[in-house]
């Protein structure tokens, strides 16, 4: 018989319950350098070491590539071209388009023509170098106004409508119209793309790598090995930061190294250098959108048209998402009224842009902001005022442009509260009087709201799988279909097993992502992670409780629902076991204590035909002021002062949420702020290492950073009613981009909403301000 | 050979290959991977490490030898062996002993101010070195020592609050326990001149004219932090370097009646208190150059050899009239720094020379010395333009005035103003007016990833006027500046 160990009856002080704030699961590792990364793991016997060449082309048809000094540069063991693929050659996540090595047809600056195998990462690199390659060039798409000429687009157009456009505006008493162009974004991940590929018997495959998306690696693998998916094994412990960069770009750094290594028969690492993970994976889509929208004297919308642009680069990727995610988030909190959303997914000869916080979301909602201050200039009214005036509302006024009904909404409140908390409308006064005696140096205020959709707006991906073992000593592994980047899932999924069975947290182990755990699961995106994983970890609980119930509850002669988990233990009426005691029970009479989980979240259907449904489970809502002074003379300016106030629910973890609230916040201030992505007329991308792309740095937050959580349970069946936080406190930031509008505009008595393209850099404020300043002598001396 | 500490072990290194950097010895020789590599170009932060060393206290007066040992933060990825010569070189693994975390490493779980993690080691290390300061812990002394560390995650401010928190609360550490034996260790540890191959770090004058003659072609560098991109970025192979960090007289800092003289190969860390204490002005610009790892590598003759047109020391220099001291093991001349930059990177040095030292004048009475940069990020950026300008007044009128500008032509330049505002009052608009077609037309910009070339323009123009209204007594009350400027300068102690 099995000698089961020595069930420990001391209590533990360290109960954890979901909504405490917990540490980081990692926490203690990360801090003493011990937090082992894909590039950390100790290292296989015979590990060689991958790179790749990269074009310099942007467009044209590769007529030569010839290797033989690559092939013989010293340390080389193998390599390989598109030739070389086994299986399938494009690995396309959701429709083709993306082949994992050029063939024949160069589609953008920085595509992968080739791999080297060599015995050090150097020597691999240094004979990646030595390619000679020849190409017949053509002419590159590199612009909106050129797909749009020439319908070159990666996907065809989407339309949502709301009632009839043309007839409400043209009933509207004013109108003004205008265009916005929207940068990018490099993810600016601290770990770079990595895998780590270690060949097993026959045609089975192990590979270890930093992803959002490990099933999808799996798959994508598979075919290109051409091996069934049950050969291939993708195990992801933690990533160096994600942010959307890893959900369908590392596949293709996976899949090379797992070619290199079945191949070859060796273990094979591929770890991009900066220069090469910024030219060769995608980016946030720039877009450019134009609006026109009616309204009348109150600044209250009657109509609006919205031609959104995402820029996709060469290839579909999830650009069709993200472009109707733009769309679906160009009300942000507002009512538009008659309304129509057009949405082109241009092609353009770029690297596949891709997903990144917010997905999309972020470019249709500064429209939205773009078109409150300009009403509001027209109008002569307070920005913050004709915001709150269009917010969503009471019936007739509580259905967005592609027909779901806004419930739960917290943004009168929410807005209402900050503008007390962060004393605007006084600081609004202090402010102008500022400006009115400051030649040089103005201030700027803005407090704008954000409602951001949760869920997968494809629907099937909205599912998630778990997998509990309780062990004889009461110790249990929890596995479930989502990756850990920093973001806390796994401390939340870790907190909720606990509270579930009433443990310490240090009694349950998240272990490390794996497709031969948890099959088939979704991306780690959509803000998306603990609302499904959590109730799918859930899940699994509740089947391992019921089967202690019923066999504590007969032992005790009660009902199954009698039977209560608290403080370690399992009460029964007035039973008493400890919870150790009753696993080695449950194992003695031979009851599984392992199960699996599985959630799906409910009520969301989209109709693509009619461009109508509910493609959001809830809307997660929250609002942020921010304060900006602006130098005039170089346009350089500071982010003064940020309060913030945002839903995430019920909590269940406030120092995590608040941690996704403030770095999400801070990301967005760098997107709408210094990081600018540079193409050259070529299309070869200028800012290609961090000392030419520039994203926040520490002297760059607020001296005054005031964040609040909303304590509101969410009115959905979430997780124990938290809400997603993943993404929506990226779109906070947009307060900074309207509070250096508002600046600038004060040069012109708050007459004029200036042009003031994204990211704002010190340039495009200056130029900003100059119009400004002309605008305001032109009608000085009218 | 040289040695050093690994943490606490003695390492006698011999060189096998010149261009090792020091991240690329701890993650693939050591395999002590807690140290990241986020970009390999010094410009995350991931990879900093700390070197403790007994180093003589520059003052600029005299050298005192002291029995403390000095923390620096340095970036891993673009530093060659050579600088750990006689150096404890601290990881992140070492911080926590016997189960018990450094109270850096505890303030910061507490504070929950670790995501990703992947960027948190280097932020320990560079806070491992602020706590082993004697700097006030404030938000102000914060940015500055973690100005070279990126977080893509959390938005700083639980790192700064975890930072401030431990230092605060400053405890004796296991360094501390262990400092008279770190430093009877680091006193006994030996370099030996003879036979060194690949990596050459000669003490003298004489031995470094030595080893230029044996190997002609070898590169020279001292901080490393821009040759080291060669390797890193561009996957160059050096079969020999010449470090110029240990020779005698390249670190030499002297306060002289005249002037400030600053050896060539001190890091700019090592003269920010002196060169700051003489020349207050230049204090955003100095804070804002690079980021600290950075500074606490690269030295002024570095920024000074390598000419490069958006360097931010070599328009100070110009405005300034410093002088260029050069040697080739026989024979020293000076020049102007006005005549240094000949061209794209050119400079006025000839074969076999090396840069000894720059001298730079104290600023007379009544002087106007002011420092502006233009970047998209204020912290850790490389300018869209520079400009320096130095202005000499006599009741109102103008005596002299130099100037100096980067960012704008293929080198560093200057614009001569004296004969056209020398006389003129400085008070009126008609003498800041008359000197802007000049600054307006001096220069041909380019378009690059920085600005486009009418930014810079403009920008000449602008920071003309930002001059003139900072330094005109009846404009003074106008707020020019979004930068805090108000806190006085309290230099970087290392004592």
């Amino acid at each position: 018989m099995r000698k089961l160990i020595e069930a420990s009856t001391k209590p533990t002080s360290t109960f954890s319950t979901a909504g405490k704030s917990q540490p980081h699961e990692s926490a203690k590792r990360q801090v003493s350098g011990s937090a082992r990364y894909v590039d950390d793991m100790p290292e296989p016997v015979n590990l060689h070491h991958a790179a790749v060449g990269l074009s310099q082309v942007t467009r044209g048809i590769l007529t030569q590539l010839d290797l033989r000094e690559v092939k013989a540069s010293e340390g080389v063991i193998d390599v390989i071209t598109v030739d070389d693929v086994p299986g399938h050659i494009d690995i396309g996540p959701v429709f083709k388009g993306d082949p994992i090595f050029a063939n024949k047809e160069i589609l953008y600056h920085g595509q992968v023509l080739f791999a080297v195998l060599a015995t050090s990462t150097t020597l691999a690199r240094q004979a990646a170098l030595k390619a000679k390659v020849e190409v017949e060039h053509s002419k590159a798409c590199l612009s909106v106004e050129q797909a749009r000429a020439e319908s070159y687009f990666v996907r065809p157009m989407h339309k949502m409508q709301h009632g009839d456009f043309a007839q409400g505006f043209a009933a509207s008493p004013l109108h003004v119209s205008g265009e916005l162009k929207i940068g990018g974004q490099e993810h600016l991940y601290l770990e770079g793309q990595v895998s780590l590929a270690i060949p097993e018997e026959e045609d089975r495959v192990i590979v270890y790598t930093s992803s959002q998306h490990p099933s999808e690696v799996q798959k994508l693998i598979a075919e290109v090995l051409d091996v069934r998916l049950h050969k291939v094994v993708v195990d992801m412990r933690r990533m160096g930061g994600g942010f959307g960069g890893k959900e369908t770009q590392a596949a293709q750094w996976a899949c090379i190294a797992a070619l290199l290594a079945k191949r070859n028969d060796v273990a094979v690492k591929l770890r991009l250098p900066r220069m090469q993970d910024m030219q060769a994976t995608g980016k946030r889509h720039p877009f450019e959108n134009s609006y026109q929208v009616g309204f009348d004297e109150q600044g209250l919308i009657k109509a609006t048209y919205m031609d959104i642009n995402g820029i996709c680069g060469h290839s579909p990727d999830l650009s069709d998402a993200i472009v109707d995610r733009a769309m679906f988030h160009c009300d942000n909190g507002y009512y538009l009224g008659e309304c129509t959303v057009e949405g082109y997914r241009c092609r353009t000869n770029h690297v596949s842009h891709t997903a990144y916080r917010g997905f999309g979301g972020p470019q249709g909602m500064i429209m939205a902001e773009a078109m409150m201050d300009k009403i509001a200039r027209k109008i002569d009214c307070d920005p913050l005022t004709v915001r709150l005036r269009n917010l969503y509302g009471p019936e007739g006024k509580d259905t967005t442009h592609y027909g779901m009904k806004v419930e739960h909404n917290l943004l009168p409140e929410i807005m209402d509260r900050l503008t007390h908390t962060a004393d605007y409308w006084q600081r609004r006064a202090e402010i102008t009087a500022f400006n009115a005696t400051s030649p040089v140096i103005k201030k700027g205020l803005a407090l704008t709201p954000v409602k951001f959709g949760i869920s997968f707006t494809a629907k099937h991906l909205n599912q998630a799988g778990a997998l509990l073992h309780v062990y004889t000593d009461g110790s249990m592994q929890i596995n479930h279909g989502g990756t850990e980047m920093g973001q806390g899932l796994h401390t939340k999924i870790g907190q909720i097993v606990a509270n579930e069975f009433a443990v310490p947290l240090d009694w349950v182990e998240v272990t490390s992502t794996r497709t031969d755990k948890v099959p088939n699961t979704s991306p780690t995106a959509a803000s998306s992670g603990t609302d499904m994983n959590g109730k799918a970890a859930q899940n699994a609980c509740i089947e391992i409780k019921q089967r202690l119930a019923q066999l504590y509850a007969k032992e005790c002669n009660a009902q199954p629902q009698d039977v209560i988990f608290v403080d370690q233990q399992v009460h029964c009426k007035q039973h008493r076991i400890e919870f150790v005691e009753l696993i080695q029970k449950a194992y003695f009479a031979r009851v599984s204590l392992s199960a699996t989980g599985f959630y799906k979240t409910p009520k969301i259907h989209y109709d693509r035909e009619i461009g109508k449904g509910r493609p959001f489970f809830y809307f997660a809502y929250g609002a942020s002021c921010s304060e900006v002074s602006v130098d005039t003379l170089s346009g350089e300016y500071k982010v003064e002062r940020v309060d913030i106030l945002h839903d995430v629910g019920t909590s269940l973890n406030p120092a995590i949420d608040i941690g996704q609230i403030e770095g999400g916040f801070v990301q967005g201030m760098g997107w709408v702020t210094s990081e600018e992505l540079l193409w050259d007329k070529s299309g070869k991308l200028l800012s290609h290492n961090p000392a030419t792309y520039k994203i926040p740095a520490i002297g760059d937050i607020p001296d005054k950073f005031n964040v609040e959580l909303f304590p509101r349970p969410n009115g959905e069946d979430s997780i124990y009613h938290s809400k997603a936080v993943g993404e929506p406190p990226f779109m906070l930031a947009n307060s900074v981009w309207c509070a250096l509008k508002d600046a600038i505009s004060s040069i012109t008595h708050y007459k004029l909403d200036p042009q003031l393209p994204l990211p704002a850099t010190p340039e495009k404020v200056y130029w900003a301000v100059c119009e400004a300043q002309r605008f305001a002598s032109k009608g000085s001396s009218l | 050979m040289f040695q050093f500490l690994l943490n606490d072990k003695l390492v006698s290194y011999s060189p096998k290959q010149a261009d090792l950097t020091v991240l690329e010895y701890l993650r693939e020789h050591q395999k002590l991977t807690g140290s990241k590599e986020g970009c390999a170009s010094g410009d995350c932060g991931a990879c900093t490490v700390v070197l403790a060393e007994t180093k003589a206290e520059l003052t600029g007066q005299s050298e005192n030898t002291t029995d403390k040992l000095h923390y620096r933060s340095v970036n891993s990825c673009i530093t060659f062996m050579s600088a750990l010569q006689g150096k404890q070189l601290i990881t992140v693994e070492h911080l926590s002993q016997n189960g018990q975390l450094h109270p850096v490493q505890q303030s910061m779980v507490d504070n929950h101010a670790s995501q990703c993690g992947f960027c948190t080691p280097g932020f320990i290390m560079s806070m491992f070195a602020l706590y082993h300061r004697n700097d006030e812990a404030n938000r102000e002394t914060v940015n500055h020592a973690l100005s070279g560390n990126l977080c893509r995650c959390t938005g700083y401010r639980p790192i700064i609050d975890a930072t401030i928190q431990a230092c605060a609360n400053k405890q004796t550490d296991s360094f501390d326990r262990n400092s008279a034996e770190t430093i009877a260790q680091l006193n006994n540890i030996k370099c030996t001149q003879e036979n060194q191959q690949h990596l050459l770090s000669p003490d003298s004058r004489s031995r470094l004219a030595q080893a230029i003659a044996t190997y002609p072609e070898a590169p020279l560098f001292a901080g490393s932090t821009d040759l080291a991109l060669q390797v890193t970025q561009q996957l160059r192979s050096f079969p020999t370097l010449i470090s110029l960090s240990r020779v005698k007289e390249l670190t030499q800092l002297r306060v002289q009646e005249e002037g400030l003289y600053i050896g060539a190969a001190l890091p700019f860390s090592d003269i920010e208190h002196t060169l700051l204490s003489h020349f207050a002005a230049l204090e955003e610009l100095f804070t804002r150059f690079a980021s600290y790892p950075i500074r606490n590598q690269a030295t002024l003759g570095g920024n000074v050899a390598n000419a490069s047109p958006i360097g931010d020391m070599p328009p100070v220099l110009l405005a300034l009239n410093a002088h260029i001291h050069l040697d080739n093991g026989t024979q020293r001349r000076s020049i102007a720094a006005k005549d240094f930059f000949l061209d794209y990177r050119q400079t006025a040095m000839v074969r076999g020379e090396w840069i000894e030292a720059i001298f730079i004048p104290f600023l007379g009475k009544d002087t106007h010395l002011k420092a502006y940069k233009i970047s998209k990020r204020m912290e850790d950026d490389i300018s869209a333009v520079c400009a320096v300008f130095n202005l000499q007044l006599k009741d109102d009128l103008v005596e002299k005035i130099d100037c100096g500008f980067g960012g704008v032509a293929p080198t560093p330049a200057s614009i001569e103003l004296n004969e056209l505002l020398r006389g003129k009052s400085w008070s009126a608009a008609a003498t800041y007016d008359l000197a802007l077609p000049l600054i307006r037309d001096s220069f041909t910009p380019i378009d690059d990833v920085r600005a486009s070339k009418e930014y810079r323009v403009e920008m000449l123009v602008n920071l003309w006027r930002r001059f003139w209204l900072e330094t005109n007594s009846q404009q003074q009350s106008i707020a020019t500046r979004v930068v805090n400027l108000n806190q006085p300068f309290k230099g970087a102690s290392h004592a």
